[in-house]
């Protein structure tokens, strides 16, 4: 498979977190919009500097729950009435057993579609040709701008001035 | 003596000691130790395997079977595993949402030993109904006979309840492994690298991967946490619902969940304690964390020694002499033995827990855990065998003689379990890693003052 094209930009790479926040907060000021941010771990500053609104999984996991139980519900009364089986003179069809059947699978569809969401919804945004640096799971916090060689200069001293360890240009 | 230190939970190490220690466990060659140990697991998987073999060639007539008890030592350990299966989930889920910070540093070995407790758990029912390789009837799926399944049967409630389970609790696990196998695969080279590239699915701790992650893993802890709760009240109901005496009570559903916790957390304390001397994780594995264990033991326990004492009332208050018998019977009939072992291994070793002293001596701690997985699995023998050993009338009253088929499928048991955790510490990380550097504030180039440092 062949290698993805490198995105033309900056890595700068932060040891300290609120100069990496303050560095997304000019760049994002500056009209950088695209910026890729790594991290270890997720961390409120960081989210609060880049500012993206909150995540859309929850309709997926709401989507899920409401299809789950009523998928576990009528799965229950349709199944029960096309096999009638009389038990004690009981009805065929009750809602009350099949509470446990709608509720499972409330649970196991919602949590599916949680993590289905979390796989669609990263993939949107492409990370290819991205750089990436082993140090970004360890310690350090990495901020990526593309840009062209025009305004590297200027994102370079920017990342300078808010304390990056170091500024790495991809072309 | 091991006298450990009551200190607090939260991690004193820096973000690169923490990927350091922990990456350590797995990039370390194994122990001759080790390989001994798997060695033991893989010989017990085998006389699991060898066990299964022989049943399906001569028929549940090996196990000791023998009416009117027709749900014997394969529906006691079935129980006894599920049970232990819920501990993880616990830590992992419920404190999540309650914000524990002491859970870091354990939930991911518990988690594991719930997801492979359940896949042993598992195994039970489908050997207990004889003719295994017809399991699948259980699922609902068109066929050419036009049945379906009994909703009503709470058997059919369990295998819902069961699949959910080990489904969701998997996926809990995996998704929380995702970033930290980033982690490892950032620090290992050759054919390592390429499997925990695969592992990882190319995460890169990026914003866009981050935003989605946390919500998720918040949802999934919030979806987690009925479940584990629904999971056993359910498999209390595979006997509350019926009619057996020792069987019928409506008090079955805690009981059962304060149950499955309390041994899910002494399973948990037998191997965290010997794994955290062996992989070195003693400054992350503290005694902080076995202290706030065994007070949820104690708490578990004290429910479970309440549970006994009422079931015990009921059955006098009720009046109903079949209840009162089979009770009598429990303490002072033939399996007097299982009974008293079941009430001073649960009722009474927990309560040691109130001392401090004991809370904190890890080898005081491994003892009682040792007393509670031993007597969990008789509290399960005594509700299932002894109630159904106690018919309505005493002429059908009986007795079972468990087999060598008994005996080998449980001790096959720990063999399979152990084996999948024994496996599982050695190649990803026993501890969250990304969860643990959550916790560490990260540096500052201005302190709060305002000036450099």
């Amino acid at each position: 498979m062949a290698a993805a094209r490198a995105v033309p930009g900056v890595l700068g790479q932060f040891v300290h977190i609120d100069g990496a926040c303050d560095a997304i907060r000019e760049l994002k000021q500056g009209g950088h919009a695209d910026l890729t941010v790594y991290s270890a771990a997720p961390n409120h500053e960081l989210e609060e500097a880049i500012g993206d609104p909150i995540s859309p999984v929850r309709w997926f996991t709401l989507t899920g729950g409401l299809l789950g139980c009523a998928s576990g519900f009528a799965l229950a009364l349709w199944m029960s009435r096309d096999w009638p089986l009389l038990v004690g003179g009981k009805s065929i069809a009750t809602i009350p057993p099949y509470v446990v059947i709608g509720f499972e699978l409330t649970i196991l569809t919602a949590s599916l579609l949680s993590v289905l969401a979390v796989i669609l919804l990263s993939a949107r945004k492409s990370l290819k040709g991205r750089p990436y640096h082993p140090k970004f799971s360890d310690d350090r916090i990495g901020i990526f701008i593309p840009c062209g060689a025009g305004r590297a200069d200027q994102v370079q001293a920017l990342l300078d001035r808010h304390g990056s360890v170091e500024v790495s240009r991809e072309s | 003596m091991a006298v450990i230190a009551h200190d607090p939970s939260r991690p004193t190490q820096t973000h690169a000691e923490v990927t350091r220690d922990v990456v350590r466990t797995i990039t370390e060659a194994p122990t001759k130790g080790y390989y001994v140990l798997v060695g033991v697991m893989a010989l017990l998987t085998a006389v699991l395997i060898g066990t299964v073999v022989a049943e399906l060639r001569f028929g549940l007539g090996l196990a000791g079977y023998a009416a009117p008890i027709m749900w014997s030592v394969y529906i006691t350990t079935f129980v006894f595993w599920v049970g232990i299966g819920h501990a993880g989930t616990l830590i992992s889920a419920i404190l999540f949402l309650f914000r524990s910070p002491w859970r870091t540093a354990v939930y991911r070995s518990t988690e594991a030993m719930t997801v492979f407790a359940v896949m042993t758990a598992a195994l039970f029912p489908i050997l207990h109904i004889g003719r295994e390789w017809l399991f699948y009837w259980l699922i609902p799926y068109p066929n050419q006979r036009y049945l379906w399944p009994n909703f009503k049967s709470p058997l059919m409630w369990d295998v819902f309840a069961i699949s959910t389970y080990l489904t969701v609790s998997s996926t809990f696990l995996m998704v929380g492994l995702v970033p930290d196998i980033a982690a490892v695969r950032d620090h290992v080279s050759g054919w390592k690298k390429k499997l925990y590239s695969a592992l990882s699915l190319g995460w890169t701790g990026a914003d866009s991967q981050w935003r989605h992650y946390t919500r998720a893993y918040l949802y999934l802890a919030a979806l987690a946490t009925p479940l584990v709760l629904s999971v056993h009240s359910v498999v209390s109901w595979d006997f509350a619902v019926s009619i057996v005496p020792g069987w019928h009570g409506t008090i079955f559903a805690p009981y059962f969940v304060a149950g499955a916790i309390y041994s899910g957390i002494g399973r948990g304390l037998t191997l965290m304690i010997p794994l955290r001397k062996v992989l070195r994780l003693e400054h992350m594995i503290t005694g902080c964390h076995f202290d706030n264990l065994s007070k949820l033991t104690l708490l578990t326990g004290t429910i479970l020694f309440y549970a006994y004492a009422m079931e015990y009332f009921v059955a006098w208050y009720s009046g109903n002499t079949f209840e009162q018998t089979t009770f009598w019977r429990r303490a002072f009939g033939p399996n007097w033995w299982a009974g008293w072992t079941m009430i001073i291994c649960n009722a009474f070793v927990s309560q040691l827990l109130w001392f401090r002293k004991i809370r904190t001596n890890l080898v005081s701690l491994f003892v009682i855990s040792i007393f509670i997985n031993l007597g969990m699995w008789f509290e399960r023998y005594v509700i299932v065998v002894s109630s159904l050993a106690n018919d309505f009338l005493p002429y059908a009253w009986g007795q079972i003689n468990p087999t060598w088929a008994d005996w080998a499928l449980l001790a096959g048991s720990f063999g399979w379990f152990g084996l999948w955790f024994t496996l599982f510490y050695k190649n990803f990380p026993i501890v969250a890693i990304q969860e643990i550097k959550e916790m560490i504030p990260m540096p500052r180039r201005k302190s709060s003052h305002g000036g450099a440092h």
